[in-house]
């Protein structure tokens, strides 16, 4: 398992897309190496030949009836919009 | 037990509404001053609906005078967690991202509460986005613990449990990733209890670990657990991890199903960390299981101390996913120093997020970053499979396994702030259930010397939740823990 010196908090934080303040940066970077310690200790574990869980009680091909349902109307859909117009988000320009 | 109206348990307030002794327009009125009278000490919520509650109280008390009662929760005040939608009403996740959001839709918890003629009041506090261990993530107010307020509730759900302890919601509902409901209740001196996953429907509940999350009720008795739990549970369509099973009668249960049981206790659960009062409250409730009966066994849960370390990095990856949708598009905050898209993103995020979500966000991508998924996350996985599989062959000897729910009584304010990791480990007792899928329940087990709440946790075997709560109420009606009230 990767130690904590490998951790690169700007790298991840872009990852994340969070702008960190400088006072952030160095909080967070000293209390998730510690976290990353403790993690660290699932490396002595012997895990050959288990199978990882993903849910509890794995449930494969849920179908769902094949029927149309009414969905959020429009007004609903845009009721919690930062901004709208003509019944659609206003984002900032994204191509030239 | 107290004669307060605002202090009796659900099943005695339904009884009393049947006979006609109260209207629920009287008993929405004594939670609602209540409420005024302590709610500046408590802090549990971030809003409620004085005039809506006033409204729906008058509609239940018509259709009981029609004899169209629809059950024990008709006109009952109900407190939600900040984090289950109620349509129409604020749904904050106790987040500055979501503080002016409203609810398009109900979510299927809540359908279900007013279906029964519930009345779903308020908005209880809570860590936001659902993590924490003490209600001080909430971006918004410090819940206090109704016992000591210069302690914490617990959490993430702490203004469900401190809401039920004070007075002030009969029963409510929270949401448990990782204890976040036993812990708070344990904590309050309330009845917890964390469903088998895939019991009771997620739609609609914000999500934070999607394969740990689950909705689950708080009660002041295990009966009244019993009664909200068969209002919330059972198969949902809109939720793919809703499991198709019967719903039996649990609150029947409650009186059939008699034991005696083979409990187990795990050495584990009773490490170096343990408070020595908790320890021995706990003891004294195993002693108690021995004389009604049971056959008390020695097991072991051998990956126990690596639950922890599993948890903080298959909930975080959850969680860095499925916080990806908060980027100030749809919904929610929108940073208004934006540049374009990508600064969008950043600032939004910035602004909208509290340290913990951020510290959580960050060690999330990070364990599903390129180059380290194996390490981290696929090892974390198959470690669940062990933890899981611990339970599972204890359970080919035990109907059920006895452990602290809590290692300490209510810390005080501040105490674990700056120190994400003691926090974290605070969650010992807890953890395994919600990575193994199991129910668990916290019921009251005695106070401390000071005066602080201690609770027990029983965890059960998958979907049988009535054996669950028919152990947590062999123990609960010989004593009198929940008949004490805080001094408020």
């Amino acid at each position: 398992m990767a130690s904590s010196p490998d951790f690169d908090i700007d790298h991840v934080a872009k990852l994340a897309r969070i702008a960190l303040s400088p006072a952030e940066r160095e909080a967070f970077s000293g209390q998730l190496r510690d976290v990353l310690a403790h993690i660290a200790l699932l490396q002595e574990v012997d895990v050959t030949g288990v199978e990882p869980t993903a849910h509890a009680f794995p449930m494969d091909n849920v179908w769902a009836e094949d029927r149309a349902t009414p969905g959020l109307p429009v007004e609903a859909a845009l009721l919690n919009a930062p901004s709208q117009r003509d019944g659609m988000f206003v984002v900032p320009k994204v191509v030239e | 037990m107290s004669s307060e109206l605002f202090y009796q348990p659900l099943a005695r307030l339904a009884a009393l509404l049947d006979g006609g002794q109260i209207s629920s327009v009287e008993l929405m009125t004594a939670v609602i001053a209540r409420t005024r009278a302590v709610e500046d000490r408590v802090q549990a919520f971030n809003s409620r609906d004085e005039p809506g509650a006033l409204a729906q109280a008058g509609e239940s008390d018509r259709r009981r005078a029609e004899g169209r009662a629809r059950g024990p929760l008709d006109g009952i005040p109900v407190g939600i967690k900040d984090v289950i939608a109620v349509s129409g009403q604020p749904l904050t996740a106790s987040s500055r991202m979501l503080e002016h959001f409203v609810s398009p839709y109900d979510a299927t918890v809540t359908r279900r509460l007013k279906e029964a003629g519930a009345i779903c009041w308020g908005r209880l506090n809570l860590d936001e986005f659902a993590m924490g261990s003490s209600t001080e993530n909430s971006a918004f107010r410090t819940t206090s613990n109704p016992w000591d307020l210069t302690r914490v509730p617990g959490g993430s759900s702490g203004g469900s449990a401190a809401a039920v302890a004070a007075g002030e919601a009969v029963v409510a509902l929270g949401s448990d990733t990782g204890g976040s409901i036993r812990q708070p209740s344990a904590l309050c001196n309330v009845v917890g209890l964390k469903p088998t996953y895939g019991l009771v429907s997620r739609y609609g509940l914000i999500a934070f670990a999607s394969s740990l999350d689950q909705i689950g009720p708080f009660a002041r008795t295990v009966e009244d657990a019993a009664i909200l739990l068969g209002a919330i549970a059972g198969h949902d369509p809109l939720d793919s991890t809703s499991f198709q099973a019967e719903i039996p009668d649990y609150r029947r249960g409650l009186g059939e199903r008699m034991g005696p049981w083979k409990l187990g206790i795990a050495r584990e659960y009773f490490s170096d960390g343990l408070d020595p009062e908790v320890g021995a409250a706990v003891q004294a409730a195993i002693d108690h299981y021995r004389r009604l009966g049971c056959e008390i066994r020695e097991i072991s849960l051998p990956h126990t101390k690596y639950a922890v370390g599993a948890y903080y990095i298959i909930a975080t990856a959850e969680c860095s996913s499925n916080l990806a949708r908060y980027d100030g598009v749809r919904y929610g905050h929108r940073s208004a120093e934006a540049a374009d898209a990508l600064d969008l993103y950043f600032r939004t995020r910035a602004e909208g997020f509290g340290a913990e979500v951020k510290r959580r966000v960050i060690l999330g991508t990070y364990v599903l970053s390129s180059g380290y998924h194996d390490a981290y996350y696929l090892r974390a996985q198959k470690v669940r499979t062990l933890i899981r599989n611990d339970f599972l062959k204890a359970y080919r000897e035990v109907d059920a396994i006895l452990t602290p729910t809590s290692p300490t009584p209510a810390f005080k304010k501040g105490e674990k702030s700056a120190d994400p990791l003691a926090m974290y480990l605070n969650d010992i007792y807890t953890i395994g259930v919600n990575l193994a899928g199991l129910p668990g329940v916290s019921v009251p087990c005695g106070f401390t010397r000071s005066g602080l709440p201690m609770g027990l946790q029983v965890i059960g075997q998958p979907f049988r939740e009535a054996d669950l709560l028919a152990i947590a109420h062999a123990y609960e009606r010989d004593h009198e823990w929940n008949g004490r009230h805080p001094g408020l």
